[in-house]
C-alpha cells in the first residue's frame, strides 16, 4: 500500500530560491530572471498593498465600511504569482488575492469605492466590500462561496482554448476551500478535458481558526495534483522570486500543452481571517510573531537591496506617498453617493422582466409615501 | 363543480398515457410531406434544436454525462459525429462540475448548453446554480454574466422510477431570480423554447418531460424557430374554469377537460404557462378574469407557487385550488 499515517514517503519538496531572512540560496533554479524594473514595480504593488491593508483595516474599525479582509503574510503569493501573468489570462479569485488585481492596475481609489459600496465601486455596491472584480483588468468578481470559482475557471481556460488563444486562466483559493467538492470536480474536469488553467493554492495554514492540520491528512494540496494527473509544484508562497518563476513555468506548460497545472504556494496568514475575526483566540501571538518575522516583503527587500535597486530614501519615500494616496482614496469613496434604489433591480436579468419592474414600481411608491423607509443616503430613483 | 373536478384530475394522474397530441394545425397534420413540418417526438425535436444551434453558433457545446454516444435518453445522438469532439463531450460524472464548467464557459461567451442526466440529480449544482449562476450578472454590476448557459435535465414522472428518476424538481428554482425556468408540454414547443431558451440572454433550466420523449409525436416545423420565453399558451378554450399546468401534466389536463366536459357538462379552458419563471401572470389573469369565476392550479408533484398577481387573486369569486 501507498500512502497513509504510516507512510515513511517524504512529502513534496518545496521550491525556493532565498531563505526566510532573504539571502540567496546556493545553487537554486532561476529560470525567470527578475531585472530592475519588474523588481521595483513587484516591491512597490506588494508595499502598496501592505499600506491598504493597514489603512482599510483601520477604516473598517473605525466604522466608514462593514466589513474588509486582509492578505498580510501572503504579499508574495499574489504579487509573485500576478508578475508571471499576462492580462490575456483571465483570473478567477476567491478573496484574499487583492495584489493580483493591483498588479493589474486595479487602483486604491476604485478598492475604496467598491469597500464604501458607492455608486462608482464594482458591483453598484449591491455586495459586500472586498468582492472586486474587473472586466477591463481580466478578472472575474469575487463571490462570497468558496471554491465556486474552481469550476468556473476550468469553462473560461476551455473557452480560451476553443478559441486558440495564447493565454490562460488562473484561479486562486485557499488550503480550506481545496477541502470543497468544487476543488475535486475542477481539477479533474481540467485534467480529463485538458483545460489551460492554473490552479494557485495559498496554503496559508488557516481557514479562519481551522489549522490546515485539521484541513487534511495527505500531502496538502499540490499531492493531490498527480493522482488527478496534474503536474504540481509547491513553491515557498513567501518569497516571491520563487513564486513568480514557478508561476512562469507553469503557464509556459499550461498554454504549451493546453493542460492544467496545480501550485502550492506555502504562506502563512498574518491577519485576522477578517474584521470579524480574532485569531488571538486560536492561535499564540508567539506563532504570529514568528511568521512576522519572515514577511515576505521584506525578503524580497532583500533581493532590491543586495542589487543596489533600493535605498531607504526611496522606502521612506513610497511608504509615506501610498499612505497619503490611500487615505485620500478613502476620503473621496466617502463623499460619493450610493447607487440608486432602482438600482436593486436592474441587472437580475439582461432586461427587466414584469415582475421586478413590479417589485420596483412598488419600493418606490413605498419610499415616496415613506421617505423614512429607506437609507438617508440612497438616491430615490 | 370545483371539488367533482378535483377528484377527476388526481384520479386521472394516475394514469399513465400514451399521448398523440394535436399537431399545430389541421393543414398540417394532413400532409407533413409536403409541409414544412415533420412528425417527430419530443427527444427528436430536443436533438434538432441542438444540432441547429451547433450548426448556427461556432462557440456553443454540449455536454454532460454520457452525451457523446447519445445521451441515455438519446437526446444527444448523432451530435458528436456531426460536429466533432471539441463542442460535444463528455464531463466526468459531477453535476457541480457540469454546471460550474457552463457558468465559466459561458462567463467568456460561450454558448454552453450542459445536461443533467435526471432532474433528480441536479442538487449538487444547486449551489452553482443559486449563488453563482443566477447572480454572476447582478453582483458584477452587469460586467460579467453567464447569460449564455442553458442547464437542460428530464425530468417528471414515467411509473417505474422511483424516488430518484421521476422528481419535478422546477419549485426549488422558481424562486431564484437570475434565472429562468422553462418546461415544454410536447415536442413543437420543446424545439421552439429550448432553441429560445439557448439563445436567451440569460442562463435558462430546461426541464424535458422524459415520459414524452417517446409518446409524445407531433408535427413540429422544420429548421429554426423559436417560441417566446415568458408566454403561456391557451391550449384549449373553455368557460367555466381555468386549468393552468406545465409540462407533461398539460396533455393530462387536456383530457381531464375532455372528459369534463363530456360527462359533467364542464368547460374547461386549458393553460401552458411554459416559462415558470418569469410567469405569464397575464395571460392567466386575462382569462381567469374573463371566467369570473374558478381558478385551479395543477402540477402532480409538487405545490403550484402560490405567488398570485393580485389581478387574478382578487377577481375570482371561488377559491383556488391546486392538486
Amino acid at each position: 500500500m501507498l500512502g497513509g499515517p504510516q507512510s515513511t514517503t517524504p512529502p513534496m519538496s518545496c521550491y525556493r530560491t532565498v531563505d526566510s531572512t532573504g539571502t540567496d540560496i546556493a545553487g537554486a533554479d532561476v529560470p525567470y530572471q527578475i531585472d530592475h524594473a519588474l523588481a521595483t514595480k513587484m516591491y512597490s504593488t506588494m508595499a502598496a498593498l501592505q499600506i491598504v491593508d493597514t489603512v482599510f483595516y483601520e477604516a473598517q474599525r473605525q466604522g466608514r465600511f462593514s466589513f474588509f479582509m486582509t492578505s498580510a503574510g501572503e504579499e508574495a503569493t499574489a504579487v509573485g504569482s500576478a508578475a508571471a501573468l499576462t492580462i490575456e489570462d483571465t483570473v478567477f479569485t476567491q478573496y484574499r488575492e487583492h495584489g493580483v488585481m493591483m498588479w493589474r492596475g486595479y487602483t486604491i481609489q476604485q478598492m475604496a469605492h467598491q469597500c464604501y459600496g458607492n455608486i462608482l465601486g464594482h458591483g453598484k455596491g449591491r455586495q459586500m466590500p472586498i468582492h472586486y472584480g474587473s472586466k477591463e483588468l481580466n478578472f472575474h468578481t469575487i463571490s462570497s462561496p468558496l471554491a465556486t470559482q474552481l469550476p468556473h475557471a476550468v469553462g473560461a481556460a476551455y473557452a480560451l482554448k476553443l478559441e486558440e488563444k495564447q493565454a490562460c486562466v488562473a484561479v486562486y483559493f485557499g488550503e480550506g476551500a481545496a477541502s470543497e467538492g468544487d476543488f475535486h470536480a475542477a481539477v479533474n474536469f481540467a485534467s480529463t478535458l485538458s483545460a489551460p488553467v492554473l490552479f494557485i493554492c495559498r496554503n496559508n495554514g488557516w481557514a479562519i481558526s481551522t489549522p490546515s492540520t485539521e484541513q487534511y491528512r495527505g500531502d496538502g494540496i499540490a499531492g493531490r495534483g498527480p493522482s488527478y494527473g496534474i503536474a504540481s509544484i509547491r513553491v515557498d508562497g513567501g518569497d516571491a522570486r520563487a513564486v513568480y518563476n514557478a508561476t512562469a513555468e507553469a503557464r509556459k506548460i499550461a498554454v504549451a500543452n493546453s493542460c492544467p497545472v496545480l501550485i502550492e504556494a506555502m504562506s502563512y496568514r498574518s491577519g485576522h481571517h477578517s474584521t470579524s475575526d480574532d485569531s488571538s483566540r486560536y492561535r499564540t501571538a508567539d506563532e504570529m510573531n514568528r511568521w512576522r518575522a519572515r514577511d515576505p516583503v521584506m525578503r524580497f527587500q532583500s533581493l532590491l537591496l543586495a542589487n543596489d535597486w533600493w535605498d531607504p530614501q526611496q522606502e521612506k519615500d513610497l511608504r509615506l506617498s501610498l499612505r497619503k494616496e490611500v487615505l485620500k482614496a478613502l476620503e473621496a469613496a466617502q463623499k460619493e453617493p450610493k447607487a440608486p434604489l432602482s438600482d436593486m433591480f436592474t441587472d437580475v436579468y439582461k432586461e427587466m422582466p414584469w415582475h421586478l419592474r413590479e417589485q420596483l414600481e412598488e419600493a418606490m411608491a413605498h419610499v415616496k409615501a415613506h421617505p423614512e423607509a429607506c437609507p438617508s443616503d440612497i438616491p430615490v430613483r | 363543480m370545483i371539488s367533482r373536478c378535483s377528484r377527476g384530475l388526481s384520479a386521472l394522474s394516475r394514469h399513465s398515457c400514451s399521448l398523440i397530441l394535436r399537431g399545430l394545425s389541421t393543414a398540417a397534420a394532413a400532409s407533413s410531406e409536403k409541409s414544412e413540418t415533420s412528425r417527430i417526438n419530443l427527444c427528436t425535436a430536443v436533438n434538432e434544436a441542438l444540432a441547429i444551434t451547433l450548426e448556427n453558433n461556432k462557440k456553443a457545446l454540449v455536454f454532460g454525462e454520457d452525451v457523446s454516444f447519445g445521451g441515455v435518453f438519446r437526446c444527444t445522438a448523432d451530435l458528436l459525429q456531426r460536429f466533432g469532439k471539441e463542442r460535444v463531450f463528455n464531463t466526468p460524472l459531477s453535476e457541480q462540475g457540469i454546471v460550474g464548467f457552463g457558468i465559466g464557459a459561458a462567463s467568456l461567451g460561450c454558448t454552453p448548453i450542459a445536461e443533467i442526466q435526471f432532474a433528480d440529480y441536479i442538487y449538487p449544482a444547486f449551489d452553482q446554480i443559486v449563488n453563482e449562476a443566477s447572480k454572476y450578472r447582478y453582483r458584477s454590476g452587469g460586467e460579467f454574466n453567464c447569460g449564455g448557459l442553458t442547464i437542460r435535465a428530464p425530468y417528471g414522472a414515467v411509473g417505474h422510477g422511483g424516488h430518484y428518476h421521476s422528481q419535478s424538481p422546477e419549485g426549488f428554482f422558481t424562486h431564484v431570480p437570475g434565472i429562468k425556468v422553462v418546461m415544454p408540454g410536447g415536442p413543437a414547443d420543446a424545439k421552439g423554447l429550448l432553441l429560445s431558451a439557448i439563445q436567451d440572454p440569460d442562463p435558462v433550466i430546461f426541464f424535458e418531460p422524459k415520459m414524452m420523449y417517446r409518446t409524445a409525436v407531433e408535427e413540429v416545423p422544420k429548421g429554426e424557430y423559436t417560441i417566446p420565453l415568458g408566454k403561456a399558451q391557451v391550449k384549449r378554450e373553455g368557460t367555466d374554469i381555468t386549468l393552468v399546468g406545465w409540462g407533461q401534466q398539460v396533455a393530462v389536463l387536456e383530457k381531464a377537460a375532455a372528459l369534463s366536459l363530456e360527462h359533467h357538462d364542464i368547460s374547461c379552458e386549458v393553460i401552458d404557462l411554459r416559462t415558470l419563471l418569469p410567469w405569464d401572470v397575464a395571460a392567466v389573469g386575462k382569462h381567469a378574469r374573463v371566467l369570473n369565476d374558478a381558478f385551479a392550479g395543477v402540477h402532480r408533484c409538487t405545490q403550484t407557487r402560490r405567488k398570485r398577481h393580485s389581478e387574478v387573486y382578487y377577481g375570482l369569486h371561488s377559491l383556488c385550488i391546486k392538486c
